[in-house]
């Protein structure tokens, strides 16, 4: 049955149309967490307010249970769902750029843009700050090409590269974010902060 | 102890761990209608794309990073999944900010920095953000979160990669925050 798209179910007008909608939910639920607001997500990284790893982990989770049954009960076909490739170089490397962006402007591209669409104006310029550094990423690809290839193993899932089975990586995925949590509301009892 | 205010802002923002629930939702959706995730930064590259090929045609006929979006994508940029998708973003925030009563033009910062040194870090950020996204194929949203919904390993070393660094480097700023 799914993906709908794939399988030819819904035209790719009407995918195009749910794409709106699915817009629509994702940007409401980031901003009725508190995902517009920089504050609440520095939180996360002394402590005072882990409601980003709690969202996070916990969205992270459910898609991922939710795609394991869908799988199971035959309602989608993963073989038809997209698995981000992996490079490993280019990862950590983008990953840890990313981090230290998170770090200095206090939002990620779609918490910048959830700010940005309630009147936050430091949100609004920091996805100014984005444009700026896609399009730098873009005038400048030669010279980092090279590395954006670097470390290329596929399509490959986390489970694979274990050589475990789904299910049990996504058992002890869930076990570990429960020890998280545990530390996160800790966390917030100990370095507690006023309003903000 | 808690005051009553103090109390009344907390219950303001959802749960997070139901708001979590109901953001893995919206993923596997994405999956299950359009077998992709969801994505913030690829919008934003798109919208880029397009307004080069509209001001420089003859430089993103030539140039690797915009033919290779070009031959792999296809037709007009913005006639994209991921750009109707964060137009309703805009829409979601808008009307949660609506409910919620949280429309208001103001820069948020904490009382000890000034709103232009915010602005300045904010637009930093907002770059390095950027340019990392590109390079790691993804940002929060779509490479960390859709990427780990699907196992992808990707997924998992991405998340690690943004969230290791920033807290590795948030002592460094420690001052724009606490």
């Amino acid at each position: 049955m799914g993906p709908l798209i794939v399988n030819e179910i819904i035209s790719e007008n009407t995918n195009l149309l749910l794409a709106f909608f699915i817009g629509i939910a994702f940007g409401f639920v980031l901003e009725q967490a508190g995902f517009s607001s920089s504050r609440k997500l520095a939180g996360m990284f002394y402590g005072y307010d882990t409601v980003v790893l709690k969202v996070f982990f916990t969205g992270a989770i459910t898609a991922a249970l939710g795609l394991l049954f869908f799988s199971l009960f035959g309602w989608i076909e993963m073989d038809y769902v997209f698995v981000n490739p992996t490079y490993l170089g280019s990862t950590i490397v983008g990953g840890v750029v990313m981090g230290l962006g998170f770090i200095m402007g206090g939002f990620c591209p779609g918490t910048g843009f959830c700010g940005a669409a309630i009147g936050k104006i430091d949100a609004l310029v920091f996805v100014g700050g984005l444009f700026i550094g896609i399009f730098i990423f873009a005038e400048g690809f030669p010279l980092w090409e090279k590395l954006y290839l670097s470390g290329f193993m596929g399509d490959i899932t986390i489970s694979k590269a274990l050589g475990i089975s789904s299910g049990v990586f996504v058992f002890l995925l869930i076990l570990v974010a429960a020890g998280m949590f545990w530390v996160a509301e800790w966390a917030e009892k100990k370095f507690p902060r006023e309003e903000y | 102890m808690e005051t009553q205010s103090q109390q009344g802002r907390k219950t303001r923002y959802m749960n997070p761990y139901i708001a979590g629930v109901l953001l893995g939702l919206v993923v596997l959706a994405a999956n299950f209608i359009a077998g992709r995730g969801l994505g913030a930064s690829g919008a934003v590259k798109s919208t880029i794309v397009a307004a080069m090929e509209k001001i420089a045609p003859q430089h993103t006929a030539t140039a690797t990073f915009y033919k290779d979006f070009g031959e792999s994508h296809g037709g007009n940029p913005l006639n994209s999944w991921l750009v109707y998708q964060m137009l309703g973003v805009l829409v979601g925030a808008f009307l949660s900010g609506i409910i919620a009563r949280r429309l208001t033009w103001k820069v948020e910062h904490s009382p000890k920095i000034t709103s232009k040194r915010r602005l300045v870090f904010a637009l930093l950020g907002g770059i390095f953000f950027g340019f990392g996204s590109q390079l790691g194929r993804g940002c929060t949203s779509g490479s960390a979160l859709s990427g780990m919904a699907v196992l992808s390993l990707q997924g998992f070393i991405s998340m690690m990669a943004i969230f290791g660094a920033a807290f590795t480097f948030a002592y460094f700023f420690r001052k724009n925050w606490i």
